[in-house]
């Protein structure tokens, strides 16, 4: 057995271009990504996620550019990188007339296992993915998530270090969103690296430990969530009082302390920039002197979606588009 | 993870790529097992078709059915198992088209063997045409001369040959857009080639360019190999013909095949 020294970075891309027609679904993709750990490729519908992640699992070849996964070429050792990742796509990539059982063996016995550690690594995964139950059965009969699970379960058979998940939770309800969450946090202390796509912001949020904001097939944006959050700047405060008399009154003593402009919603909410949160402290001695009594008070830090707008001018909204 | 344990190979060899092919067979046959209805088409066949010419042609081409028969089976068995192999493109096409497809594509496997493992789990649909054709055959009055072993050896020619014109099919259905589209041209190709040929009549009452196309037609040599083969127990020159044949079209459009396919791949 020879021990494998892998490169730090799991992928480094460089300019990959891919055009179907005269659409240009990636343009000039630039992405690092370090081994260990989640990385999120965030962006909505369209924006070419889907096709840059099948350039990096030598899926499709790029137009232009290069992309090396742990130093290996993907194009000039394609053999190599393939045997280094684990590629979980949009739409389940198994056998639909096979069942569970059959499905996972067949990979396995592809990969290189005896027939004896086939049916063993078989056995394993369906018990770790809760497929024990369903595996003989055709896979017509699985819901979406159960053949999520399946799918990811072939992506791990021979232990990766680097595993592709193209919008692991795509279409699967909260509580089944939360299950392939933990999967995914508990590859990531396994060892893995996880690339994952998603258009949800919420997502790579709480999962990623880097993200990069894809729009119009171009990175525009790279860094933590904390970094990219920090990039539309301060958190703001929320306060409501609990009589609407005194709401005016109250904005004048907020505005005075914060020294910033102060806005009140339709919903009587009001609603300023906090720059320092010490100054609450101030603001609400000074609210209880007036005599007005709050009903609510938060703090709340920008959201990815916020940055999301700030970054593309356009809204998070899913489109009709289809990605290719 | 395990990973630093393992040993990276920088390709695959013969023997793996041998492995993987029958491992991708396997799966094929599992899907048979699945869908028998795939398995329609060679089992109607031959049957429909021998009772269909052996009564319609028997008595205007040589007298009587009995007479008509060792003309007549050997050009079912061409043009049944031949129209076996059609099929490989079409379920090609539409494997390609599923997601599983891109699991393949992403495995460190033989770029072929997905391709190659579909052709071989194929092998069990000339089986069940051959039986079939000739215990048709059989039932109907047939005798060899050259009794069982003529019967087996014509069935292997018969096998192979499809066996390697299945790499044309196979190519259509990696290069075409949809299913229908390979059913499609894969006909066109096919009717010519069986009917124009010495399978059901014989070459001499055909016109000028008809006979000329019939007798350079390899599904020819191949029926008359397999004529030979069952009423002399003899390999001739058709034989060698069909079988240098069948080579030449299977290397040909296997590097074709697998050339478009790690061209859709990668």
């Amino acid at each position: 057995m020879n021990s494998n020294k892998l490169s730090a970075t799991a992928v480094q891309a460089q300019d990959l271009v891919k055009i179907f027609g005269d659409n240009y679904a990636v343009n000039g993709v630039d992405l690092s990504i370090p081994a260990g750990g989640i990385y999120g490729v965030l962006g909505p519908n369209g924006a070419g996620k889907t096709t840059t992640i099948r350039m990096l699992a030598t899926l499709l070849r790029p137009d232009r550019g290069s992309a090396k996964i742990f130093g290996y070429d993907v194009v000039k050792d394609s053999h190599i990188v393939r045997q280094l990742i684990g590629v979980t796509g949009q739409y389940a990539s198994v056998d639909e007339k096979l069942s569970a059982t059959e499905n996972l063996f067949i990979f396995s016995r592809l990969l290189g296992l005896s027939s004896r550690d086939a049916r063993r690594k078989t056995t394993e995964l369906l018990e770790e993915f809760g497929l024990t139950e369903a595996a003989k059965r055709p896979l017509g009969q699985y819901s979406g998530g159960m053949r999520r699970r399946l799918d990811l379960a072939a992506s791990l058979i021979n232990q990766p270090p680097l595993i592709f998940l193209d919008e692991p939770t795509t279409g699967l309800d909260p509580r089944t969103r939360n299950q392939m969450w933990n999967t995914i946090r508990r590859l990531v202390d396994e060892g893995s690296t996880v690339v994952l796509t998603t258009q949800y912001l919420d997502e790579a949020d709480q999962l990623a430990d880097r993200i990069a904001v894809i729009d119009r097939g171009k990175v525009i944006a790279e860094g933590t969530p904390a970094q990219l959050k920090a990039k539309v700047g301060r958190a703001s405060l929320e306060l409501e009082v609990a009589d609407r008399e005194n709401i005016s009154f109250a904005t004048e003593i907020i505005s005075q302390i914060l020294m910033t402009e102060v806005h009140v919603t339709a919903t009587d909410l009001i609603t300023a920039p906090l720059a320092d949160a010490e100054v609450i402290t101030d603001l609400l001695l000074a609210l209880r002197n007036a005599r007005i009594v709050l009903s609510s008070v938060s703090v709340k830090s920008p959201s990815l979606d916020e940055v999301f707008l700030t970054l593309t001018g356009h809204p998070t909204e899913p489109t009709t588009t289809v990605e290719n | 993870m395990h990973f630093a344990d393992k040993q990276i190979s920088k390709s695959t060899t013969i023997a793996l790529t041998v492995r993987q092919s029958l491992i991708m067979a396997y799966r094929g046959l599992i899907k048979v097992r699945r869908t028998p209805e795939q398995l329609i088409d060679v089992t109607v066949q031959p049957i429909l078709f021998t009772l269909m010419f052996a009564y319609l042609f028997g008595g205007a081409i040589a007298g009587n059915v009995h007479t008509y028969l060792p003309i007549v089976i050997p050009g079912i068995l061409a043009q049944t198992v031949l129209t076996g192999s059609v099929a490989i493109g079409v379920n090609l096409r539409e494997d390609m088209d599923k997601g599983v497809f891109d699991r393949f594509r992403s495995l460190p496997i033989a770029r072929i063997s997905p391709l190659a493992g579909a052709l071989i789990a194929d092998a069990i649909r000339y089986i069940i045409v051959t039986v079939l054709t000739f215990t048709m055959g059989y039932i109907m009055g047939m005798r060899p001369h050259a009794g069982f072993t003529g019967v087996l050896e014509a069935s292997l020619l018969a096998i192979v040959f499809s066996w390697c014109v299945s790499w044309m099919f196979a190519f259509f259905g990696v290069i075409a857009k949809s299913a229908a589209g390979v059913q499609g041209i894969s006909m066109m190709i096919l009717f010519p080639l069986t009917f124009l040929s010495n399978a059901f009549v014989p070459v001499n009452t055909l016109p000028g360019p008809l006979k000329w196309f019939a007798t350079v037609n390899p599904v020819s040599r191949l029926v008359n190999a397999i004529r030979m083969l069952l009423e002399q127990g003899k390999t001739g020159t058709d034989f060698w013909l069909s079988l240098v044949g069948g080579v030449v079209i299977m290397t040909v459009f296997s590097i074709l095949t697998v050339r478009a396919y790690t061209r859709k791949a990668a």
